[in-house]
């Protein structure tokens, strides 16, 4: 259980599309990063899924489901959201007690086992907390909910490193433990890069990207040499960026590096490193971008 | 065992190459238990996917076996077999890029030779 079906999707507020006719399959027990710049659709895309604002066009569906009319499904699935939506007056102790009312999966022990180890204050009120508080009182609420969907957008907001370290950390125990599907929205890529097993970046309210992390990397790379000899390089390749300095260019490139490619790089006396998974996502989704 | 990731190959190879290094070190000995998937992916926060890949790796190439219920083991004799394949890769991967780069410096054949008869 946990496989999302988002089907030809779309959104638009005014006239322009939040959400262009997307489509994606997120596969069960899998953890998955939704990658995009400010404003490209990932927060439009999770309310939706999340049924809290609804497509123009389009259906979400859960384990072959159609989820909107399917108040059931609601209960398998927990949101953090960016925003503070929890009562303010109310106490953190309190807030875990209602959400055990909607939540009958929710694990009491194990809210207070997090709170221990991130040093949150249970008998404080919502309004109490600092923005980093804020986000650890709804990391722990989201993680002890027992659904088998997870969605965080942006749970680290805040968070000092030490308390990132700790989320990740508490985060693999609780997968490897008891596998669900895990979406993590997120800006810090370079943080969570090793976490994710694939990955969706939107761009403009598309999806541009939609697939293995590691696959995604081991076909992309960066070759740099002399000018002319790039330019030879790179003629019959999907160059995806190129950089100038002096007589010197460098090229991120995505396609197959095989023995072909490698003999021809010795040939022209390139040099070529790898690509990590934040410096290929500021090229994929930069003004202009893809060329 | 540590691990720190660099910048030229997979994350699953890199998980593969430092646990034969510790083989290779005697580290972990042979048919004893190496960490577990979950104690490496928890403390180094990797998807548990990509450390069973690198362990696949190893599994395949008759490194580590998998005992039912308790774990990975390492192989007898898989010390001596990683200290054969290291040192066919020796000479690809240290000999030829020295002499690749003293190509670069103007370095002698006869000056590297005396480099490396003084660190001996």
């Amino acid at each position: 259980m946990g496989t999302i079906k988002v089907s030809n999707v779309s959104k638009k507020y005014g006239d322009t599309f939040a959400l262009d006719h997307i489509s994606l399959t997120i596969e069960k027990n899998k953890i998955y990063g939704l990658l995009g710049r400010n404003g490209a659709g990932k927060t439009t895309l999770l309310n939706i899924i999340n049924n809290r604002i609804f497509a123009d066009d389009g259906a979400i569906s859960i384990d072959d489901k159609n989820f909107s009319e399917n108040k059931k499904s609601l209960g398998r699935i927990y949101f953090m959201t960016e925003q503070n939506l929890y009562p303010q007056a109310m106490k953190i102790k309190e807030i875990f007690k209602w959400t055990k009312e909607f939540y009958p999966n929710f694990d009491m022990e194990y809210a207070l086992e997090l709170s221990k180890k991130f040093e949150l204050n249970i008998n404080k009120k919502i309004k109490e907390l600092s923005t980093g508080y804020s986000s650890i009182c709804k990391i722990i609420n989201t993680m002890a909910s027992g659904a088998e969907i997870l969605m965080f957008d942006e749970p680290v907001l805040g968070l000092d490193a030490n308390h990132r370290e700790l989320f990740y950390k508490e985060l693999m125990e609780s997968y490897i433990e008891k596998p669900k599907t895990i979406i993590l929205s997120t800006h810090i890529i370079e943080e969570v890069a090793h976490l994710l097993e694939k990955i969706v970046i939107i761009k403009n309210g598309k999806i541009i990207k939609d697939e293995s992390v590691e696959e995604l990397l081991t076909k992309c790379y960066c070759v740099s040499g002399l000018n002319k000899n790039i330019d030879t390089y790179i003629k019959d390749k999907y160059c995806i960026s190129l950089d100038e300095m002096a007589s010197f260019k460098s090229a991120v490139i995505i396609g197959e590096n095989g023995h072909k490619e490698n003999q021809e790089q010795k040939k022209l006396d390139l040099e070529v490193t790898k690509v990590e998974l934040q410096k290929l996502f500021i090229h994929l989704t930069n003004e202009g971008g893809v060329k | 065992m540590n691990l720190n990731f660099n910048n030229d190959s997979p994350i699953y190879m890199q998980i593969a190459s430092a646990i034969e290094d510790n083989i290779l070190k005697g580290i972990f000995e042979e048919e004893t238990a190496i960490p577990s998937t979950t104690e490496i992916s928890v403390k180094y926060k990797i998807n548990p996917a990509t450390v069973a890949k690198g362990f696949n790796l190893l599994v395949d190439e008759g490194i580590i076996y998998k005992k039912r219920g308790v774990g990975m083991f390492v192989v007898t004799g898989s010390k001596g077999k990683l200290m054969e394949i290291r040192k066919e890769n020796f000479y690809k991967n240290y000999i030829v890029s020295l002499i690749e780069e003293a190509e670069k410096l103007n370095i002698s054949s006869k000056d590297i030779i005396k480099m490396i008869e003084r660190e001996i």
